[in-house]
């Protein structure tokens, strides 16, 4: 496999967060605030229909009527939002058709990502969707998809190209009354992806898209819309890695996915927003809405490695709808220093013989808090639904705190429960163990870490998991105590 | 080899080792004998440099160099090796996985280019067949769910993949049935040469008819009261240790 114990060794030299550098493209951003005015200017920047200006205006009504969310494990001050601007786009408009007509420095950046995009699409078969500042400045491997049918494009562009199936299915999965920084996105959104799969096609490629918050101070609202019509199968990847920064950063962005008859989405992300300095500052608030609706016999898995963020606050779902639908959640959760996670997931039943498992094993280090939250909901005509979850936890230091909260409601009797909890530390015996053969503390510290994980990470695509192993192991430099 | 002079040792305030000393040479295979809470494991503990104990006297020489003042990684990049009493289990880890990051940690250590993937596993299967160690044993977690005497014999093919100058091997009998006995201990020999020098730990002198020692020490409070040829394991076996004790009571 491509990875090897020595890149991560180089990654290990390396102690300050990766990725903290920013690109310096000119923009053109709103102005700060929020108000009707900023949305009637986002839409127009965007060419966009008159429905979805509507829409928007009437998502905006809903989220100003709302108020802002708090819960027991996360304290973090309020975002003001209306110090925030919602629109930036790299001043350059004009969309690129081959890789010769990208920017340099654009190309520099994603290098220093790790991520060429030619070596990417050359090695790997991946097509990159690149999101830099809410406008997609890369698309490729295109054509290749457009012969399948498969649409994989920014979300803009969907709205252009395909406003019938945005209409259709965007909101229908999480309506903006779903919470406050859902009715948030969907005012203000400004872009993301769209992924179309036709009918009994399997899509062959993983599809991938990077995001990355580069310009100071703006939110991050994408939008996210994934339908996998009957009898396909998709799997999607999206990671994140965000430049260093002073002020804390907004970024809440909804993903829906729909599932039809039969069909199948893998959605797997990495994330690695910048988490904030050894005493908590800066670092990005990450109120993420993800949720995703499975017809009959469908099934949907989320994967999940989070390792960034100051704040995390996230919970994929899955609405079981269709009978023998299946839902599964696996979830790798880091913090480390300050950082405060709160993360889980809710599995809906709403179909007979429906299934979900939950996996989650969350990691903290320093000072930081984690908490699982999820829920296990069995509804009344649910016959034989089924749900194993098991939630462990890893303490590296005395000093931080892991959670769990289930909650399960059950109204059909017939419904088949599993519950499984374990909390530990790091052992001592372990590092001593892997000292004694040669091997030094961080990397044992990874092995021991990446073993613990090792269920999730096997769930995630090969070149995915080994970044996220790399990860893994810079988050938690050090953090043995 | 190892130069053991005056060593004391403590524990959360409780000295363990009282002014030990011993000295190994290279070729040779010296067995440590003594009552339950002797402080066996503690010496073995002490050596490979395990961060509990405190260090209140003495110094240990290793190869010209002072072991004590090394991290307890380049003490095993340098060739120190301990075959745990009670080794333990990473899940999630493979094995094989575990053994490759530790042989190139080593060998980078040494500036040696890290090993291929094919010689690693021509490696792993030349060094599983000393101990004829199960192979799918090899790819399952590190000691996860072993039987006691399967991860006393994993920590010989361990010793086998990292070739080390010096092993300490800390009652690597003891769970293992007649026939893996003969086994591992016929492992442990063929190990053997005189560039390599063996600590082993043991109670009994069964053993001892296969690992033969060059050297027999008796630990007893924390010091080395006694030593003799590898008569006096047998001496021991027969009389137990009443008698060093009745000799060095206080
Ligand atoms: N943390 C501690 N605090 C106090 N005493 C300790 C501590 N750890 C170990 N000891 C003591 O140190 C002594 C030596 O222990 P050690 O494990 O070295 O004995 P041993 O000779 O290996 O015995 P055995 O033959 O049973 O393996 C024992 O009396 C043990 O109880
Ligand atoms: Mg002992």
């Amino acid at each position: 496999m491509g990875y090897t114990e020595n890149d991560l060794a180089k990654d290990l030299e390396n102690s300050e967060y990766k990725f903290g550098f920013t690109t310096d493209i000119e923009s053109d951003r709103a102005p700060l605030g929020l108000n009707e005015d900023i949305i009637r200017f986002i839409s127009a920047k965007k060419e966009e229909p008159e429905w979805l200006l509507d829409y928007r205006l009437k998502c905006y009504k809903i989220w100003s009527e709302m108020t802002e969310p708090s819960w027991a494990h996360i304290t973090y001050p309020k975002p003001n939002f209306q110090g925030i601007s919602y629109y930036a786009a790299p001043k350059q408009t004009k969309k690129y058709e081959s890789w010769d007509d990208v920017d340099p420095e654009m190309k520099a950046t994603m290098a220093k990502l790790g991520i060429s995009l030619e070596e990417q699409q050359r090695l790997t078969g991946v097509a990159v969707d690149f999101v830099m500042d809410s406008v997609s400045v890369a698309t490729s491997f295109k054509s290749k998809l457009k012969e399948l049918g498969i649409i994989f494009c920014s979300f803009s562009e969907a709205v252009q190209e395909h406003p019938e199936l945005v209409r259709q299915y965007m909101g229908s999965v999480v309506p903006a009354t779903d919470n406050f920084y859902a009715a948030l996105n969907s005012a203000v959104f400004t872009d993301g992806s769209f992924c179309y799969i036709p009918k009994g096609v399997r899509c062959p490629m993983e599809l991938s898209t990077y995001f990355r918050i580069n310009e100071a101070n703006t939110g991050q609202f994408e939008r996210t819309l994934v339908i996998a019509d009957e009898g396909s199968y998709v799997s999607y990847l999206e990671g994140c890695t965000a430049p260093q920064r002073d002020e804390n950063q907004l970024h809440a962005a909804v993903v829906e996915l729909i599932a039809l008859k039969d069909a199948e989405i893998k959605y797997s992300t990495v994330q690695n927003w910048y988490p904030g300095d050894k005493n908590g500052d800066g670092g990005v608030f990450n109120f993420v809405t993800k949720r995703g609706i499975c017809e009959t016999n469908a099934k949907i898995s989320w994967t999940q490695v989070e390792t960034g963020s100051a704040v995390t606050w996230k919970y994929p779902s899955c609405i079981l709808k269709g009978d023998n639908s299946i839902g599964e959640f696996y979830s790798v959760a880091v913090t480390n220093n300050y950082q405060q996670a709160d993360t889980g997931t809710k599995m809906i039943h709403l179909g007979k013989n429906t299934k979900s498992t939950i996996i989650s094993k969350g990691i903290s280090a320093g000072k930081s808090h984690n908490s699982y939250r999820g829920l296990v909901q069995i509804h009344k005509n649910a016959h034989h639904a089924r749900n194993f979850s098991q939630c462990d936890s890893l303490l590296m230091t005395d000093e931080c705190g892991a959670h769990t909260f289930p909650y399960i409601e059950c109204k059909n009797p017939s419904a088949k429960i599993e519950h499984e909890a374990t909390t530990s530390k790091i052992g001592e015996d372990q590092i001593f163990y892997c000292l004694q053969r040669g091997i030094s503390e961080e990397k044992a510290i990874s092995l021991i870490v990446n073993g613990y994980c090792k269920e999730v990470l096997n769930q995630l695509p090969m070149e995915f998991a080994v970044e996220a192993q790399k990860l893994l192991t810079i988050s938690l430099e050090g953090s043995v105590g | 080899m190892l130069k053991i002079k005056n060593l004391h040792a403590s524990i959360d305030g409780k000295e363990i080792l009282k002014g030990l000393n011993l000295e190994v040479n290279p070729g040779e295979v010296h067995a440590i004998m003594g009552p339950n809470g002797a402080g066996k494991s503690t010496l073995a503990s002490v050596l490979a440099g395990r961060e509990e104990y405190e260090i209140t006297e003495g110094t240990v020489d290793f190869e010209g160099a002072d072991l004590l003042e090394m991290a307890t990684e380049d003490r095993a990049r340098e060739g120190l090796f301990l075959a745990f009493q009670y080794p333990v289990e990473i899940p999630g880890v493979s094995n094989v996985n575990f053994l490759r990051t530790a042989l190139n940690e080593i060998r980078e250590y040494r500036g040696e280019p890290a090993i291929s993937a094919k010689d690693f596993m021509a490696l792993v299967k030349e060094k599983s067949a000393i101990v004829e160690l199960d192979a799918k044993l090899a790819s399952r977690s590190v000691n996860e769910g072993f039987s006691g005497g399967e991860k006393k014999r994993n920590e010989i093919f361990q010793m086998a993949m990292l070739d080390p100058k010096l092993a300490i091997l800390d009652e690597t009998d003891s769970g293992l049935d007649i026939d893996a006995l003969r086994i591992v201990a016929n492992g442990v020999n063929k190990l053997k040469s005189d560039k390599n020098a063996t600590i082993v730990i043991t109670h009994y002198q069964r053993l001892l008819d296969y690992i033969v020692p060059d050297f027999v020490h008796v630990l007893y409070n924390g010091q080395i009261v006694k030593s003799g040829p590898k008569e006096l394991a047998l001496e021991l076996e027969e009389k137990g240790y009443d008698w060093i004790k009745a000799e060095f009571a206080h």
